[in-house]
This record gives structure tokens, C-alpha cells and sequence, in this order.
């Protein structure tokens, strides 16, 4: 068993078919760039021949000079070391692009350029929206993952070099589908974007994802596989059969960008949202779910606080998130069966969403004092607790009456910021602070001082961002609806839009300060790459079972 | 009961397949009657595919990101059917692949935009919005009047449609370019074939004012000149009761 796994990992057969794909994709893309008269399509064809060049460069240069030949006696980390770095870059890259964005909303006579397109809202928006959730998020998830798998299963990453293919391919398809929004590639679903090209690549990538990630899992010295593995696991799987079906897609042609998408109208609308929420549930709740499970106790030093409540929790939630997509739909021209089959399971998945608020918060129990003395966990504290309260807003706006309310309105974008920026950004914050000193074997984080202020200045920031968005929500939800004694509409829609001018200034601001507390992270983590290591030797627990048992 | 759960704690597989067959339920109970029930989409007169013009700016609209700030879909409430018109119908975006009914209004409903503004209008607020309203916070789209539409490939378009089911006729797919040429030219002979093909409501003019050329902005203004306004609401009895759902 020994030698097989040294023989695995040790010949360069990983790499040699890495070789060779990259080879013929770059041959391949030479072709289609090639023969193709659509300047878009041209464009992207040019990106991958870039990239499968650069690839196939880099591993005969490595394979010649004898790199490549992984250690068994280790945990595959380098490849980590990279997601984290990718995951602080596409952080602050997505947040700036909102505040840009939100500065256009606020100031439109300043930051527009009617001679430059891709700088309008429209192009823009996209982009920060995949810049943080598939950019920050997706390079966390799979830092992160990569990260708890080995330790939870005392093992290597399976398939060598397959992991960095992972994380390369992962961040070609961002810049895909970026440059592509910035020159107008786009299918036109929210969240679903990135033309039928960017979709098919993001495909191979995410299977490769998946049996890395299930090899790791096959090679485990544990018996059991430990919990925030079912999440990734939920998370991977599903992503995969959200992303597939919701794509299904008839190119224009071939060799041409555009494509349109199978389904048409209400059976569209059902499918994206049926993606677009569960993108979400898998995307932005069970993989950051899986990061909780594991960064909360080894951060507190506590077990788990109920095994039983996380299979409750599990299995309900992933069941239960997957109806949930029509509340997005609500009085539109879904069948009412519908709607209300999506409401009533989306106010039931208050109670698996708050079984895992539970479980995270009570592992503290014991350890409640370290939010004093600890910053780091008190981001990872807050963050379950931002957690909490959006899945208490979510069900709560999915019920028609309220829905009428608060659809189409900023309380909508409000209630994703409070997730996205509460729930998502601080439990990878935290996990990122976790991680960074353990990766480069670092006694500590080069100040805890900067954690404090990154903590209090994007705190402050999230709480300006989400009730500067519930009261314009609120209030052009009521001056929509809004009628004059003699029984007109009391409001113009332009009204409405002047009338949030002071929030949209406070959400800018309210975005720069979460900006700058990246920002600051960024430099922390920076220094804390370069303080000296630390001279403990690697312990029992930092290494594989593998070389434990040698 | 917490014992039987060790099996999917120890095997990865049974775990993908338990994962699998739970998320899968949700969708199919939901999604799959939709394409079947016949109540799903309201029988209706006037509905008709895209005159390929208006597909080529359908596809500027899509590209431009006009659904992240402006909804077509007018939801069936006092106020929403008093400011756009009566409330959309999943027959009006049957042909929409993909549709366009939006989850925010940074702007206001495009459902029933359709004949409410002159073209003059439209071409004035798409190069700079804040010269006919001033609070707007809508970007310029000036570039759009400078721009040759690219229709290439616009015959691929309309025949790419027809696969995922829209039912433009072989003719319609031949005729493709010199129907789009037609439409902008307001003396174009081919105007007559034109409308003999999609019916004598299209309308046949030059959108954005410039005879020079047919600009990306010719697209847009046709395309969102004729939203809303195809379905026959003289024959469609709302209160039917196949219509009550």
C-alpha cells in the first residue's frame, strides 16, 4: 500500500498527461481561433492558446528539471498556499468593482464614460458579482477544501499534479468569464453569465474537482468521514448538476460565442432561479458551512457541539434549499402552485439553517472568553451570527405579502450583502487568518491589532451597507405603491430613484470600509508571510498518517 | 437510527448517491409539470417570434445588461398594473430564450415599454439619460449610435432559435439578413415581405435617426419599441377560467 501510494504520487505520469492536454488544448485553440470570424469568440480562443501554452511550458520545463514528483510524507500545501493568495487577490478586485459600481449608482455625472461601455453598470455588475461569489468565494472554497480534507482524512490530495490543475483551471475560467463581461460575453442569466465556452471549461475543471476530492477522501486513514466533508461533498456535487442543467444551451454556432438557452421563458425563469438560489444554498451556504465545521472548533478548541444536530442539519438543509428557488418568482407569471410550494419550503429552511447557526455558535460553549482575546474568532462568531439573521430575513421576505413589498427593491440587495458580506466574507476572513500562519509555519499573525481594526472597520461597514439598503428598500417599495387621496399614484418612478440618493452614498461608503478591511488583511497577511518561521519541528497531527506510520 | 447513518459516514459513494437522490426531488416535483401541464402558458392571439432586427437587439440588450436594473415582468398588483399595463402573461415570454423578467428595478419595468416613447426619445435617453431625466441614474449608451450592428450571423441566430424551439419558418430563417436590412430602412421594398412574414404590426423605420447606417442603436430602440405590445388584449378574457390560475 506503502509503495503503491509513493509510486502514485512519485512518477510523473500526472504530469506527462498534464503535458499532453495542455498540448492539445493549445493545438485545439489554435484551430478554432483560427478558423473563426466571431472577434468575441476570437478573443477567448486567444486566452486559452495563452493559457495552454504558458501550461505546457511550465511542464516541460519542470518535468526536465525533475520538479513535480510529489511528497508522500507531506500534505499537499503549496497548492493551498496559492487559493489563499488567489482568494485575497479576487477579493479585493470583486469588492473594488462594487464600490466602483456603487459610486455610479450614487455620482452617475462622475464615474460614467459614454464612450466606453465596458465600464457601465451593466457590464460591471456582473463582474463584481462573479468576482466575489465565484472568484473570493470559489478560490476559498477550494483552498479551504483541499486544506480539511487532508487533515480530516490524514492524507495526501489524490491525482498529483491534478490539484493545481484544479486551482489553474478554476482561475482561467474567472478571467474568462471577466474579460468576457467587461466585452459583452454574456448569456444574460444572474449568476449564470459566462457563455456556453467558459461553461464547458468550468465543467472539466469542477469533475476534476470532485475526484480529487473524493480520491483524497478514498485514500482516508479515518474510518469516518468527518462532517464538514458531507458539506463540501453537497456543495461539489450539487454545483455540478445546478451548473450543468441551468447551461443547457444551442450555440449559434461552433465557432461563435453566443449561445441561446434551451429553455425559454417561464421554464427558464423556474430553472435559473432553481440555479440562482441554490447557488446560494450549495455555493454560499453548504461550502461555507463545511468551513465553519472546521475552523470554528480547531479555532475554539471545542468539539463540535452536537454530532446529532449536524446529520439533522445536513440532510434537511440540502434537501429542503434545493424548492426554494420560486420565492425569487413570486406574483410573476409562474403558475401559483408553484409559488407557494417555493415559499412554504423556503420558511421551512429556517429551521435547518438555524440548526447550523446552533451548532457553530454553541461549540464556543466553554470558550466564550475568547472573544475577548481573540479577534480571529470573533470574526468567525460574528459571521455565524450575520448568518442567523439572514436566514431569518430570507425566509421572512419569501412570504408573499412581504415579497410584494420588497421585490425588486434594494432590501433584496441588502439581504445578499449581509450574507455575502456578514456570513461569507468573515467566515473566510477568519478561516484565512486561521490558515496563513499554519501554511507558512508561522508561530502567530504578524499584529492581532490589525485584526481588530480590519473586524471593527468592515463591521461597522456591513451594518451602514445593510440598513442604508433596508431603508431604501422599504421606502421605494412604499413609494411605488404609494397613492394620492384622489386615488392616482402619488410618485413618478424617477421620484423614487432621487429619493435614495443619501443611502446609496452611505452603501458606497459603507462598501469602502468593508474595501479597506480587506485591505488591511491583505498587508497583515502579507507581513505575516514574510516574519521568520517558526522553529517548532512539524508535529504528529501536521503531517499524514502516512508518514506518521513510518 | 444514528447507527445506520455510520454507513454513509464511511462510504464516499453512498454518500454522493444519498446527496444526489435528496437535492434531485426538489427540482423534479417542480420543474418537470411545467413543461407539460398546458396550463403552465395562456392561449393567446399576436404572440410571434422576433423580427431578426429586434433579435439582433434583444441580443444588445442581453449583452449590455439591461435585466440587472430594469424588469419585464409587471406583477398582477394595483399599482404595478396602473403605472406599466396589464400585468405580463407567461405567454408574452415564451419565446424568450433566456428570459428576461429581471429580479430588480434600478429602473423602471420594460415589459410594456413598447410605443410609450417616441424613437427620438428613446435614441436622446440612450446617448446620454440625464438630458430628459435629469435624476437618472442610468449609463450612457452613446457608443451604440456609433456602432455598426454586426449581423453577420444573424441567419445562425434565427436558425439556432428555431432548435431550442421557437417556430420561425425555413423561410423566415432564409430571409433572415434582408428582413433586418428592411426593417431599418423605412424604403426598403422588402418592408412588404417583411410583414408578410411577421405581420403588419412590425414596424418599419429608421430607429435611431441615421440613414447612414444600421447602428447597434437601430437594434435596441426596435427591439424595445415593440415590447409589450404583440399580445391582443381585445381577445384575451383574463377572468376565463382557463385563464385563472
Amino acid at each position: 500500500m506503502q509503495q503503491s501510494l509513493v509510486k502514485e504520487d512519485g512518477a510523473p505520469l500526472d504530469a506527462v498527461i498534464l503535458l499532453v492536454f495542455s498540448c492539445l488544448g493549445a493545438f485545439g485553440a489554435l484551430l478554432a481561433t483560427a478558423y473563426s470570424a466571431d472577434p468575441l469568440f476570437r478573443f477567448h480562443g486567444y486566452v486559452f492558446l495563452f493559457a495552454f501554452t504558458l501550461a505546457a511550458g511550465v511542464m516541460t520545463v519542470g518535468m526536465s528539471s525533475g520538479k513535480f514528483r510529489g511528497d508522500p510524507k507531506s500534505y499537499q500545501d503549496s497548492v493551498i498556499r496559492a487559493g489563499v493568495i488567489a482568494t485575497m487577490f479576487w477579493g479585493v478586485v470583486g469588492m473594488l468593482v462594487g464600490v466602483v459600481i456603487a459610486c455610479q449608482l450614487s455620482w452617475p455625472r462622475i464615474f460614467y464614460f459614454p464612450d466606453y461601455g465596458f465600464l457601465n453598470f451593466g457590464r460591471l455588475r456582473p463582474l463584481h458579482t462573479s468576482g466575489v461569489i465565484f472568484a473570493f468565494g470559489g478560490n476559498a472554497l477550494i483552498a479551504t477544501s483541499f486544506y480539511v480534507v487532508q487533515r480530516t482524512c490524514r492524507a495526501r490530495l489524490a491525482g498529483g499534479l491534478a490539484s493545481w490543475f484544479v486551482f489553474w483551471g478554476y482561475n482561467l475560467f474567472i478571467v474568462l468569464a471577466a474579460t468576457g463581461y467587461l466585452l459583452g460575453v454574456t448569456q444574460g442569466q444572474e449568476y449564470a453569465e459566462p457563455e456556453w465556452v467558459t461553461d464547458l471549461w468550468l465543467t472539466i475543471v469542477w469533475v476534476v474537482y470532485l475526484l480529487v476530492f473524493l480520491g483524497t477522501l478514498w485514500r482516508r486513514k479515518e474510518p469516518h468521514i468527518y462532517v464538514a466533508n458531507w458539506f463540501y461533498l453537497a456543495f461539489i456535487v450539487t454545483i455540478a448538476l445546478l451548473h450543468i442543467v441551468n447551461n443547457l444551451a444551442m450555440p449559434v454556432g461552433w465557432l461563435n460565442h453566443r449561445s441561446y438557452s434551451a429553455f425559454g421563458g417561464v421554464q427558464n425563469a423556474l430553472t435559473q432561479w432553481w440555479y440562482g438560489h441554490n447557488a446560494v444554498g450549495f455555493f454560499l451556504t453548504a461550502g461555507f458551512l463545511a468551513i465553519m465545521y472546521y475552523f470554528v472548533p480547531k479555532r475554539a478548541e471545542r468539539p463540535i457541539y452536537s454530532y446529532r444536530l449536524s446529520i439533522v442539519h445536513f440532510w434537511a438543509l440540502i434537501f429542503i434549499y434545493i424548492w426554494a428557488g420560486p420565492h425569487h418568482l413570486h406574483y410573476t407569471a409562474l403558475p401559483m402552485w408553484t409559488q407557494t410550494l417555493g415559499a412554504t419550503f423556503s420558511i421551512m429552511l429556517w429551521m435547518p439553517s438555524w440548526g447550523g447557526m446552533i451548532n457553530g455558535l454553541m461549540t464556543l460553549s466553554g470558550a466564550w472568553d475568547k472573544l475577548r482575546t481573540d479577534p480571529v474568532m470573533r470574526m468567525l462568531v460574528v459571521s455565524i451570527a450575520f448568518y442567523g439573521m439572514s436566514t431569518f430575513e430570507g425566509p421572512m421576505m419569501s412570504i408573499r405579502e412581504v415579497n410584494a413589498l420588497s421585490h425588486y427593491t434594494d432590501w433584496t440587495i441588502g439581504h445578499v450583502h449581509s450574507g455575502a458580506l456578514g456570513w461569507v466574507g468573515f467566515i473566510t476572513f477568519g478561516a484565512v487568518y486561521c490558515m496563513v500562519p499554519w501554511l507558512w509555519k508561522k508561530d502567530r499573525l504578524w499584529s492581532d491589532r490589525l485584526v481588530e481594526w480590519h473586524f471593527w472597520i468592515a463591521t461597522t461597514g456591513i451594518l451602514l451597507y445593510i440598513t442604508a439598503m433596508w431603508v431604501s428598500g422599504i421606502m421605494e417599495g412604499l413609494m411605488w405603491r404609494e397613492y394620492t387621496p384622489q386615488g392616482f399614484l402619488a410618485n413618478s418612478f424617477v421620484e423614487t430613484v432621487s429619493a435614495k440618493h443619501v443611502e446609496n452614498i452611505v452603501r458606497a461608503i459603507g462598501g469602502l470600509m468593508y474595501l479597506s478591511g480587506a485591505l488591511i488583511m491583505s498587508y497583515n497577511l502579507w507581513r505575516t508571510i514574510r516574519m521568520p518561521s517558526s522553529s517548532t519541528q512539524d508535529s504528529a497531527a501536521a503531517l499524514p498518517a502516512l508518514a506518521v506510520a513510518s | 437510527m444514528w447507527k445506520h447513518h455510520a454507513k454513509f459516514e464511511r462510504h464516499s459513494l453512498l454518500l454522493v448517491i444519498g446527496i444526489l437522490v435528496v437535492v434531485a426531488i426538489g427540482g423534479l416535483v417542480e420543474i418537470t409539470p411545467l413543461f407539460y401541464l398546458e396550463s403552465t402558458i395562456e392561449k393567446v392571439d399576436g404572440m410571434r417570434p422576433y423580427t431578426p432586427l429586434e433579435l439582433a437587439g434583444r441580443d444588445i440588450y442581453i449583452r449590455e445588461g439591461c435585466y440587472l436594473c430594469h424588469s419585464q415582468m409587471i406583477r398582477p398588483l394595483r399599482d404595478e398594473v396602473e403605472r406599466y399595463g396589464h400585468y405580463s402573461l407567461a405567454a408574452e415570454s415564451m419565446y424568450d430564450h433566456p428570459f428576461q423578467w429581471g429580479s430588480k428595478r434600478t429602473g423602471p419595468d420594460l415589459a410594456r415599454v413598447g410605443g410609450k416613447y417616441s424613437d427620438g426619445w428613446h435614441r436622446d435617453h440612450l446617448i446620454d439619460p440625464r438630458s430628459v431625466v435629469p435624476e437618472s441614474v442610468m449609463p450612457p449608451y452613446a457608443f451604440l449610435a456609433k456602432k455598426d450592428l454586426d449581423y453577420s450571423d444573424i441567419q445562425a441566430k434565427v436558425a439556432a432559435m428555431t432548435k431550442v424551439g421557437v417556430p420561425y419558418t425555413q423561410a423566415e430563417i432564409d430571409h433572415a439578413k434582408v428582413d433586418l436590412e428592411a426593417q431599418a430602412d423605412p424604403f426598403d421594398a422588402g418592408g412588404t415581405a417583411l410583414k408578410k412574414r411577421y405581420g403588419d404590426k412590425v414596424a418599419q423605420r429608421d430607429f435611431d435617426g441615421n440613414p447612414d447606417k444600421i447602428s447597434e442603436m437601430d437594434a435596441l430602440i426596435a427591439y424595445l419599441q415593440m415590447l409589450g405590445t404583440l399580445v391582443d388584449f381585445k381577445t384575451y378574457k383574463a377572468d376565463a377560467p382557463e385563464n385563472l390560475r
